[in-house]
Order: C-alpha cells, then structure tokens, then sequence
C-alpha cells in the first residue's frame, strides 16, 4: 500500500532532525519572498511569517516543540556565535563612539533603561505575570542578546524571541511620525534611536535614510544590547516586581 | 583556512565568556561577554582579518533565520499569552514609542549640550 509507506517514511522522517531543519529553512525562504511580494512591510517581517507557518504546520501534524527543536537546534545553535560577532560592528564604529562618547552613553543609558522600565510598569499595572514582565524587559534589545537576558532574568526565552520582533515593527511603524512630531532634523539621532529601540530592524530602516542614520543605528543597536545585558540584571534586583 | 580561522576565533571567544560567566557567577549571557573578549581583542591587535569578518559578516546578514526556532518555541506559551495577552501589547506599544522619544530627547540634549560648551 502506498499510503501505508508513506506512512512508514513520515514516521520515520518525523524523528530525524533533518525534517524540522529543512522545514525551518524552506518556510523562511517561502516567508522572504512572500514578504517580498506584499512589498516589504515591517508588520510582515519574515521571521514573524516564519514563526507563524512552523507554529501552523506543527499544530496540523501533532508536532510537539521538542521535537522540532530536535532540528531547529542546530540553526538556534548559531544565536551565540551571531552575538560575538557583532563585535566587529562595534569595532568599525569604533572612532564614532570615542569621539561622541559621553552623549552616546548618557542616551543609551536613558533609552534602555527607559524601554525596560516602561514596558514592565505598563505591563505590571494591567496585571502581566512576572514570567510575561521578564520575558517583556528586554524586548528592545537584538534578540541573541535579548533572549540570554530574558532568561537570565526568569522570563521565557521564546516569548522574548517573539516579543522582540514585534517591538522592532512597532518601531519601523512608530518611528517616522514621532520624527516629525519631534522635529528631529540630525540624522544621527534619527538613526541611534531607532537602533537602540528597534534593533535590528530598526537599523535596516534607518540605512533607508541615509548612511549616516544607518551606522548610528547599528551603534544603538551594540550598544543597547550591551547596556541591558550589564545593567538591566542589576536594575532588576533591586525592584519589588521580579 | 581563513574561514576556518575566524570561525575558531568567534567560537573560542564564545567558550572563554561561557567559562568566564561561569566562573565569576556574572549575571550576562555568555555570548556577550565572548562579544566584549573579541572586541578587545580587535583593539588590542588591530584590524579583524579577513575570514573572522567574512564569517561576522555571513552570520550577521543571516541573523533573521536565527531567531524562528527559538520564536517557534512561542507555541509553548500559549496560555500564558491568552492570560497576558492587553498586558503585552499596551506594554509594548507604549514603551517602544516611549523608548524612540527618551532616546532622541536625551541624546539631542546632549550634543546641544556638548556644541554649547565647544563654542565658548
């Protein structure tokens, strides 16, 4: 019987970690250009679709997430290494970032500390949990760092993931009107702010404004990420929420 | 070789901040502590050779894929979502919009404050 084969080999397959690889491979090539298509919209980023369509084919098939993880560890695996490597960003912004250090720092400082504190305040007023207030803390940061933090913290490194790449499309969405309320004419500034709070994809839209507004984005961005992976365990130790 | 090289240099960093972080019970993920290692290095000895920024560079532009296996592990968490779910949102609306004006403010206060005291 031929169903009964197939049968045999999705049996089989389902407990090979090649399936979940290719799978994660195949849905975020699918989830690119699809993207692509409906013109390249923040709201619809890839990794958002990606996650969206495993979760979907997961559920259809009676997949548990430890099985796919099984296959998928070996692209998450790559998270750590991604994270050393945005040292050599950090590197060849290195004379930027003497020369404008004290601005920078005192505007890291305050924006991380900002976007940590207000997202646990607003969170713990409308009842959030402390697993949701943790996993919530980080979610400025570029998600390798954001996730170590998060779980750190005793938040759930996966809600992060997620809460990570929605907070960098609110950013893409948010940022152009708050610009022109602000009247913010440096792209310097335009551009570290969305870094540091949209990350990654804060940063490909900033290099949309100009070059300038992109380096300065990618600077939020390192720094960000190492201001909150300093500070924030130590700023959270002290707060009655945690 | 190159590649093979800088691939050596990102995971050795990798493993030093993992043992570091160990050791010295810091509360930062390993990986970031292996980030500050290698940056100080590239200060230290100069420019990064040419495979350690091939693999930075590969592994950087392909940091999106990254992050679905662990964004899948959502599913997990669904109930802890549908219990949580107005506390999130508002929380994340507000605070992202929040975080982009704390930042512009502060750093435009800064650099006005910095050209003020460069003229006189």
């Amino acid at each position: 019987m031929v169903t009964e084969e197939l049968t045999d080999i999705w049996v089989y397959l389902a407990t090979s970690p090649q399936l979940w690889l290719t799978m994660t491979l195949l849905v975020f090539l699918f989830s690119t250009w699809l993207n692509r298509r409906l013109g390249g919209s923040p709201a619809l980023h890839p990794v958002l679709l990606s996650m969206g369509l495993l979760i979907g084919i997961l559920l259809l098939t009676d997949t548990d997430y430890d099985t796919y993880f099984e296959g998928a560890q070996f692209i998450h695996f790559m998270l750590g290494p991604a994270t050393v490597a945005l040292a050599i960003p950090l590197y060849d912004h290195r004379r930027q970032i003497r020369d404008w250090l004290a601005p920078l720092l005192v505007a890291g400082i305050t924006g991380t500390t900002v976007a940590a504190l207000s997202a646990i305040a607003v969170g713990a007023v409308l009842g959030g949990s402390p697993a949701s207030l943790m996993s919530l803390a980080p979610k400025s940061v570029t998600s390798p760092i954001a996730m170590g933090v998060a779980e750190q913290l005793g938040g759930l490194p996966s809600l992060t993931a997620a809460l990570v790449l929605i907070t960098g499309s609110l950013g893409c969405i948010m940022a152009p009107a708050i610009i022109r309320l602000m009247r913010i004419r440096d792209d310097a500034v335009k551009g570290f702010a969305m870094g540091l709070t949209a990350h990654g994809l804060g940063t490909a839209q900033a290099f949309s404004i100009s070059a300038t507004a992109g380096a300065f984005a990618g600077l939020g961005l390192s720094l960000a990420g190492l201001i909150t992976a300093f500070l924030l365990p130590l700023l959270i130790a002290w707060m009655p929420v945690g | 070789m190159n590649i093979l090289n800088g691939l050596a240099i990102i995971l050795g960093c990798q493993l030093a901040g993992e043992v570091l972080v160990q050791l010295a019970g810091l509360p930062v993920p390993g990986p970031v502590v292996g980030m500050v290692l290698l940056l100080g290095g590239l200060i230290w000895f100069g420019a990064p050779p040419t495979g350690l920024r091939t693999v930075s560079e590969t592994l950087l532009r392909y940091l999106a894929l990254l992050f679905v296996p662990a964004g899948v592990g959502m599913m997990a968490h669904f109930q802890l979502i549908a219990r949580d779910w107005l506390a999130i949102s508002v929380a994340l609306v507000v605070s992202t919009a929040l975080t982009l004006i704390a930042t512009m403010l502060a750093l435009r206060a800064m650099l006005a404050m910095r050209q003020r005291r460069g003229r006189s």
